[in-house]
């Protein structure tokens, strides 16, 4: 298997978070299986993804459903690409290992999404990841938000993984099946990443002042992107019952943030909202850079494995 | 079950192995003992690879065998959409039922309807108990906007008192916790 495709990716995190016994209880295992095969060296072959993506079933069903696929694919996989680059450097070690396990989540959404995205034209979800340039991305300016302190991906993750519960709830009942399929799956995590913001942005506020001081400026910066998610694009006239229309997802995430901060002691900020741009193209200054890094690897060496 | 079903990054499988087919003598078929119920048996006795007491039948990932001929196709489901185990599984599966006898065997990745730890078996529970790490607690389907959350009980000495360290484990399916009656550390499988 290539170590750089997204599967390989997913596998680095569980390496990342799984304890020491139970890697060294695979690798034994692994042997094991080895030796008491009387068949001796048996081979599997894996076949490659594109002949994977060529069967019926799955497949979207139109370009405009693959286009929404690949809204919701990309605002996951750059949110787990952020969130990655905390491993070994969140406050406390127990931080590493929860951000690592969001990270792994938001990943595995985004592969479910990017795939179902390229069943409509024969790309495989590597080939979305790593071939497109920062046009072609269609990621919120939200999830493209630089990790900043700790305080900052801690507003932010607040205001993503409160928009997608919300997504997702309604999702789960989209006339698409496959959408429906990822969807109900994908809200039992989220909602798991709602509640951990919630507390760190419930501890933040009400910490030290230095911590609350942090707080309040890192929502300060994040909340100009919000507005963003819940524009009704003219896709989603050509989506009615396949895509949620994100306007009727403001007042249920208001009243999430609403509850939060009032028991944080914090304010909505009423500052300007940002007119960002992410699908249609128009990215952050930043993202260019975190592509930079993600897809550096499958670029300079296409194709190679260890 | 089709219409829903997410083909993922699992396939078909083949598997090419000469010396096996001239060492096998007996032909396939109901006769042989290929049939439904033992490539159930041999697939359900796969463990998973992050906890290797539980089976994949104990964990619920393992949803449906169909078997025609020598042809044997298996459905999987993964516990948490990003489960970096789910590879590993279905290559488990694969040269499981291979050495059984099995000529192709397929492995389908599905995702709906959503895995919940209320598919795990009582068994399972139990093994994971007595592994050091505390079962689910309750039905993952009670959910409302206030969580209300059962005391986990500490594997090591059954006591209640125990309190959550961090909301995040060494896998997806965990959380780190810690007895205040014994002192001791240990992970429990939330209840998803």
């Amino acid at each position: 298997m290539s170590e750089q495709s997204l599967a390989g990716v997913s596998s680095r995190f569980a390496r990342s978070t799984t304890d020491e016994t139970s890697v060294v209880e695979r690798g034994s295992a692994a042997t094991e299986t080895k030796r008491d095969d009387p068949h001796g060296a048996v081979t599997v072959e894996e076949v490659v993804l594109s002949a994977e993506l060529a069967g019926a079933e799955g497949q979207a069903a139109t370009a405009d459903v693959a286009e929404y696929a690949l809204w919701l694919g990309d605002d996951a996989l750059i949110l787990s690409q952020q969130l990655g680059a905390w491993i070994a450097r969140a406050p406390e070690l127990e931080e590493d290992v929860a951000l690592a396990n969001i990270a792994l989540d938001l990943l595995g959404h985004a592969r479910s999404l990017l795939r179902y995205a390229g069943s409509y034209d024969g790309r495989s979800e590597d080939d979305l990841a790593y071939w497109r340039d920062e046009p072609e991305f269609r990621c919120a300016w939200l999830f493209e938000q630089p990790n900043g302190d700790f305080a900052q991906t801690i507003a932010r993750q607040l205001a993503a993984s409160a928009y997608l519960f919300e997504l997702y709830t309604r999702l789960q009942r989209s006339d698409d099946a496959t959408l429906a399929a990822i969807a109900a799956k994908a809200v039992k995590e989220v909602e798991y990443h709602r509640d951990h913001a919630v507390q760190w942005t419930l501890r933040l506020a009400g910490g030290t002042d230095e911590s609350r001081r942090r707080m309040v400026r890192a929502v300060g910066d994040v909340w100009p992107y919000v507005d963003e998610l819940f524009r009704d694009e003219p896709l989603i006239d050509r989506l009615e019952g396949v895509a949620v229309r994100p306007s009727t997802l403001r007042a249920p995430f208001d009243a999430v943030i609403d509850a939060v901060f009032r028991e944080a002691e914090l304010e909505v900020p009423a500052g300007p909202v940002s007119s960002a741009g992410g699908r249609g193209g128009s990215h952050f200054p930043t993202l260019g850079y975190l592509l930079a890094e993600m897809q550096v690897l499958a670029r300079q060496h296409p194709g190679a494995t260890w | 079950m089709v219409t829903h079903a997410v083909q993922d990054s699992v396939s078909a499988v083949t598997v090419t192995d000469e010396a096996a087919d001239s060492r096998r003598r007996v032909q396939p078929g109901p006769s042989s003992g290929l049939n439904r119920e033992r490539a159930w048996e041999v697939a359900a006795a796969v463990p998973d690879p992050e906890v290797p007491v539980l089976t994949i039948e104990d964990l619920g990932v393992l949803r449906d065998v169909a078997v025609d001929g020598d042809r044997a196709t298996v459905t999987i489901t993964p516990t948490y959409s990003g489960c970096p185990a789910m590879d590993a599984i279905r290559d488990d599966i694969v040269l499981a039922l291979t050495r059984e006898g099995w000529r192709q065997v397929d492995v389908r990745l599905v995702l709906s309807p959503a895995w919940t730890t209320d598919w795990m078996t009582d068994a399972g529970r139990r093994k994971l108990s007595a592994y050091g790490i505390a079962p689910p607690t309750g039905r993952a389907a009670a959910r409302g906007p206030i969580p209300v959350r059962l005391a986990v009980k500490c594997p090591q000495c059954g006591s209640l008192d125990t309190r959550e360290v961090a909301r995040f484990g060494s896998t997806s399916c965990k959380a780190l916790y810690e007895c205040r009656a014994c002192l001791e550390p240990f992970d429990h499988f939330k209840a998803h």
